[in-house]
C-alpha cells in the first residue's frame, strides 16, 4: 500500500545528463545523487551510510559544465542537476591524535599541543564553504587556536564528521578531529556535572530500588495492568513540548 | 518548492489555519482505535505474515520478509570454506560496528581483556549504524520525583505486559550509571547552568526522563564512545560483514565466517566469545513501506543466530513512525521527529481538515494516516504517485513564536531547506515508514543468546537485534539506552567468559549443514540466499541487463 500507484509511476520522467567519474549517464531529474547513481547501476559498498544526513559517509564533490566552482555536499541530501560532473570520497585519510581523556586537562594549549597544524591556518574560509552542514568552520579552527574550548564545541555540534573540509584545507587540517577532542574535552570538564545524576547511582548501587524492583518482576499482568493504568503522570509545565519522540 | 498541484492544497491549508489553531480534534475512545488499528494498521492484517516453518521457533508468526530471510540458503556451501586456516584469532569478536557494539568493546576492554584480543568486524564503516541516526533521546531514571521502579512500569505497560521482567529490570537499573559514563567520557548532553539534566517527556513516560544532545543524540553519543574505542586501539575491520557463525567440538559458538565486500574474499575468526550486535531490519522494507533506517540494516545477525540455534521473539508485531517524509521524493521515508507534533504541529488532510488528534498513540496515528488516504482518499498525491497528510508545521511558530523551529528541530529545518521547503512557512508531507525491530534473538540477564535448550556457549547479543526487553513495543529513549545497556552487560560477561575458555580446536559448520537439511525437508527451494548483506536499489533495467562476466 505504501508502494507507488502504479499507473502514476508511468508519467513520463524529465531525464538530466550527469557524469560519474566523467562518464555520461541519463537520469530522471529530482533524484539525489545517491539515488541517480543507483539508477544509473552503481551499487553502493562504500559512500552510503545513514543515507539521510547523518554519518557523513557520502561526501561528494561536483563541478557544473561550465562553471569554475568546484562544490561539495552530501550525496544523500543533494538533488542531481544536468552537467553535474560528480566524484564520491568516501574516505578521508587524516590523523587523529589518541590520548586517554582522563589524563589530559582542558586548558587553552591542549588543542593546538594535539593538534599543532591548526596553528598553519590562513583563513582561507575554504573550509567552511566546503561544509555540507554549513558550520562555521574556519571560526571553530580559530577558536580552537585561542583555546576557547566552549566556542569550538558549540559551533562544531552539529559536524557529521564527512572529511570535506580537511580534503580542501590548504592548511591540511584535520578539522573534525580537532572539533571531536574540543567538544569531550568540554563535555567531560567544563560543562557542569549533574548532582541528581551521581546520586541516583549511588542510591542505586547501596541497593535502594533492589527490594521493589524485586517485588515488580513478580508481579503478573492484572496487577501491573492496574498499576500502570493508575500510574501519576509528571504535569508538563508551560512553554515545554508535549512530548518529544525520535 | 512544492508543484502547482500540491500548492493549491496547501492553500486550502492555509486558509483553516487560524480556525485550527484554537481546537484540537478529540482523542479516539478505545472502541475507535480498535477499529482503525485493526482496518488500517500494516500489523493487524493477517495476509501479511506466516509462520516460520523451521528452526527453533517454528510456529511463530512473522512478516513474510522476515520468513523469506528465515527459510533462505547459506550464501556459500559449508565445505566452500577452509576452516583450517584462520585469518583472524581472537579472545572476543564483536560482529556489528553500532552503539552496542562499541559499548561491549569498551567494556571488554574496562574488563581487562587486551584491545589488541577483541575485534570488530562491521558491514560498513564503523558508526554508519542507527545509532548515529537517533535523534530524539535516552532515557533514564535519574531524578529526584523519578526512578528505576517507576521507570519499570513505563516500560513494561508500553511494551504490552510483554516483555521480560529481568530484562526490563536490566534496563532500568543501569540507566543512571550509563548516564553517568557518557558524562565521564565527554557526551555533551542538555544542562541547565547548575549541571542539572534538561529532560522532556517522550511518548509513553509517566516522568520527564528523555535525555538529549539537540536533536543529534544518537549521533553524539556515536562519535564519543567510537572516538575512546579508537583511542583504547579496539581493532576494527570495515566492509567486512559476518555471514555465518562457526561452531566447534562442544557446540560453542567459536566465531564467524566474514565477507570482505570489497575483495569477495571469506575470512575466518576464531573467538572464544562472540558478540552480536548487528542493529535492526528496516532495510527490509516490510509490506513496502520506506524506512528511517541505514543502509545496513538488514536482520544478518538474527538470520546466522537462527541457524545456530537461537529462538526469536516478539517477531509479530513491528514499529511503523506516524511521520516520515512523503515529499521530496529524494528524502522519502526519512524520520519526521515526533517533536514536531509535540510542538504543536497538526496532522491535516489535502482539504486542510483536521481528522486525528496530533498525539494519539504511535500505532493509532499511523494508522489513521493511512486511513485518510487509503480509505476516505484525502491524502495529497505527489508527482511521483506517493501518497501523504500535511503536518502542519507554521503553527509551531505561531504557538512558540519566531525562531522555535531553527532552535528545538535544527536537523528537521536542515533537512527540508536542503530541498527549498522551509517548514517554518510551509507546512510537510509525511505518511507511516518503517521504524524499529521490536523483537528479535532471545537473550537472558546476561545478555546470552538462548536456544531451545539453554543458553548457547559463547555468543552474546546486544542492541536492535535482541528481543524481550521492550515486548511487542518500544517506547521512543528505551532503544539507545538497551544499546549502552546490553552492550555493557555483555561486554562484561563476554570479558569474563574469554578469560576462563580455551581456544576452541576443531572449528566446524555442521550447525549450517543441519540447517540446509531441515530447509530441504520442509521442501524449501533453493530459490532464495540469506543474510542479505546489503539491499538492491539498482534499477530494473539495469539489472535485466546485468551479466557476470569479470
Ligand atoms: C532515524 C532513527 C531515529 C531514532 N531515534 C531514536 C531515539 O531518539 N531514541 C532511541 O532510543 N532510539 C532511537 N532510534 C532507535 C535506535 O537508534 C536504534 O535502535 C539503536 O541505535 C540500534 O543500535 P544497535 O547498535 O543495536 O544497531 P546499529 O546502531 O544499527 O548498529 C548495527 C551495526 O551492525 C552492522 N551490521 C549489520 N549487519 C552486519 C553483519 N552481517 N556483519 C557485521 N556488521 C553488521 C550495521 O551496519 C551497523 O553498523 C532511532 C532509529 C532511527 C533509525
Ligand atoms: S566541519 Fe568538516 S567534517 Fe564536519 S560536517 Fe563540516 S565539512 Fe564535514
Ligand atoms: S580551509 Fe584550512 S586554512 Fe583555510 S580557513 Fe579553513 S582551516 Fe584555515
Ligand atoms: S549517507 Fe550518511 S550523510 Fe549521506
Amino acid at each position: 500500500m505504501a508502494r507507488k500507484d502504479k499507473k502514476e509511476e508511468k508519467l513520463k520522467m524529465k531525464m538530466v545528463r550527469i557524469y560519474i567519474m566523467g562518464k555520461e549517464y541519463k537520469v530522471p531529474e529530482g533524484l539525489t545523487i545517491m539515488k541517480a547513481m543507483e539508477y544509473a547501476g552503481y551499487r553502493y559498498i562504500r559512500g552510503a551510510g545513514c543515507r539521510a544526513g547523518f554519518c557523513g559517509a557520502c561526501a561528494t564533490v561536483y563541478r557544473k559544465e561550465g562553471e569554475y566552482k568546484l562544490n561539495a555536499d552530501l550525496a544523500c541530501q543533494t538533488t542531481v542537476e544536468d552537467g553535474m560532473y560528480l566524484v564520491q570520497l568516501p574516505f578521508t585519510p587524516a590523523n587523529k591524535a589518541t590520548y586517554d581523556v582522563n589524563k589530559i586537562k582542558a586548558d587553552d594549549k591542549t588543542l593546538v599541543n594535539f593538534y599543532p597544524e591548526i596553528a598553519r591556518c590562513v583563513s582561507c574560509n575554504t573550509c567552511t564553504k566546503a561544509c555540507p552542514q554549513e558550520l562555521e568552520v574556519m571560526d571553530y579552527i580559530q577558536s580552537a587556536l585561542r583555546g576557547d574550548m566552549k566556542k569550538t564545541a558549540e559551533l562544531s555540534f552539529d559536524c557529521i564528521q564527512c572529511g570535506l573540509c580537511a580534503m580542501r584545507c590548504p592548511a591540511e587540517i584535520a578539522h573534525y578531529h580537532v572539533a571531536q577532542l574540543a567538544r569531550r574535552l568540554y563535555g567531560k570538564y567544563l560543562m557542569p556535572k549533574a548532582e541528581h545524576l551521581e546520586k541516583r547511582v549511588n542510591e542505586i548501587k547501596r541497593k535502594r530500588f533492589d527490594e521493589e524492583i524485586g517485588k515488580m518482576m513478580k508481579r503478573n499482568i492484572e496487577e501491573l495492568r492496574k498499576m500502570y493504568n493508575a500510574r501519576d503522570i509528571e504535569p508538563e509545565e508551560e512553554e515545554e513540548p508535549k512530548r518529544e519522540g525520535d | 518548492m512544492y508543484p502547482k498541484e500540491m500548492q493549491k492544497s496547501i492553500k486550502k491549508v492555509e486558509a483553516t489555519r487560524e480556525e485550527r489553531l484554537k481546537k484540537l480534534p478529540e482523542r479516539m475512545n478505545e472502541k475507535e482505535r480498535d477499529e482503525v488499528l485493526k482496518k488500517w494498521h500494516p500489523d493487524y492484517k493477517p495476509e501479511a505474515k506466516r509462520k516460520i516453518k523451521i528452526g527453533a521457533s517454528k510456529g511463530s508468526i512473522v512478516p513474510h520478509e522476515v520468513a523469506d530471510l528465515i527459510e533462505a540458503y547459506p550464501l556459500f556451501e559449508p565445505d566452500e570454506i577452509d576452516l583450517s586456516q584462520i585469518d583472524y584469532d581472537t579472545d572476543i569478536l564483536i560482529i556489528g560496528g553500532g552503539g552496542a557494539g562499541t559499548t561491549a568493546a569498551l567494556f571488554a576492554y574496562y574488563s581487562g581483556i587486551k584491545p589488541e584480543d577483541i575485534l570488530i568486524a562491521t558491514k560498513l564503516r564503523h558508526g554508519d549504524a542507527n545509532t548515529m541516526m537517533a535523534q530524539g533521546g535516552i532515557q533514564a531514571a535519574d531524578k529526584e520525583n523519578d526512578s528505576p521502579v517507576i521507570h519499570y512500569l513505563d516500560v513494561i505497560g508500553g511494551g504490552h505486559y510483554a516483555n521480560k521482567p529481568e530484562l526490563v529490570a536490566q534496563l532500568v537499573m543501569n540507566a543512571p550509571e550509563i548516564i553517568k559514563w557518557h558524562e565521564e567520557l565527554g557526551v555533551m548532553y542538555d544542562k541547565k547552568e547548575d549541571g542539572e539534566m534538561i529532560t522532556i517527556h517522550g511518548g509513553g513516560t509517566s516522568r520527564k526522563r528523555m535525555h538529549s544532545a539537540k536533536d543529534y543524540t544518537g549521533m553524539e553519543i556515536m562519535r564519543v564512545i567510537r572516538d575512546e574505542a579508537r583511542n583504547v586501539g579496539i581493532k576494527v575491520l570495515e566492509f567486512s560483514p559476518a555471514i555465518e557463525l562457526i561452531k566447534d567440538d562442544e557446540d560453542k559458538v567459536a566465531g564467524a565466517v566474514l565477507y570482505n565486500l570489497e575483495t569477495e574474499q571469506y575470512y575466518v575468526v576464531r573467538a572464544k566469545t562472540t558478540i552480536l550486535a548487528t542493529g535492526g531490519f528496516g532495510r527490509l522494507h516490510i509490506q513496502g513501506f520506506p524506512t528511517t533506517n541505514h543502509y545496513g540494516a538488514t536482520f544478518d545477525g538474527a538470520v546466522i543466530a537462527y541457524r545456530a540455534g537461537a529462538k526469536l521473539r516478539d517477531m509479530d508485531s513491528v514499529q511503523y513512525h506516524p511521520t516520515g517524509v512523503a515529499y521530496p521524493e529524494q528524502i522519502v521515508g526519512l524520520l519526521v521527529t515526533e517533536k514536531v507534533r509535540g510542538l504543536g504541529g497538526q496532522p491535516v488532510n489535502a482539504d486542510g481538515e483536521q481528522f486525528v488528534h496530533p498525539l494519539e498513540p504511535r500505532d493509532v496515528e499511523a494508522a489513521s494516516f493511512i486511513r485518510e488516504c487509503y480509505g476516505r482518499n484525502k491524502g495529497v498525491v505527489t508527482p511521483t504517485g506517493m501518497r501523504g497528510v500535511w503536518l502542519d508545521s507554521p503553527l509551531i511558530e505561531m504557538i512558540h513564536g519566531e525562531g522555535t523551529i531553527e532552535k528545538r528541530l535544527g536537523a528537521m529545518f536542515r533537512m527540508f531547506k536542503r530541498f527549498d521547503i522551509d517548514m517554518r512557512y510551509e507546512p510537510i508531507l509525511v505518511f507511516p515508514t518503517l521504524h524499529y525491530q521490536n523483537g528479535g534473538v532471545e537473550i537472558n540477564e546476561n545478555a546470552q543468546v538462548l536456544s531451545k535448550n539453554g543458553v548457547i556457549k559463547g555468543l552474546f547479543a546486544a542492541g536492535e537485534v535482541e528481543g524481550g526487553v521492550h515486548g511487542k513495543n518500544r517506547l521512543m529513549g528505551n532503544s539507545l539506552l538497551d544499546t549502552q545497556v546490553f552492550g555493557k552487560i555483555a561486554g562484561i560477561n563476554a570479558g569474563k567468559y574469554a578469560k576462563k575458555a580455551k581456544k576452541s580446536k576443531k572449528l566446524n559448520l555442521k550447525h549450517v549443514e543441519s540447517y540446509i537439511n531441515e530447509l530441504e525437508k520442509a521442501k524449501i527451494k533453493e530459490e532464495r540466499k540469506a543474510p542479505l548483506l546489503l539491499p538492491d536499489y539498482r534499477e530494473k533495467n539495469v539489472l535485466s541487463r546485468a551479466i557476470d562476466i569479470l
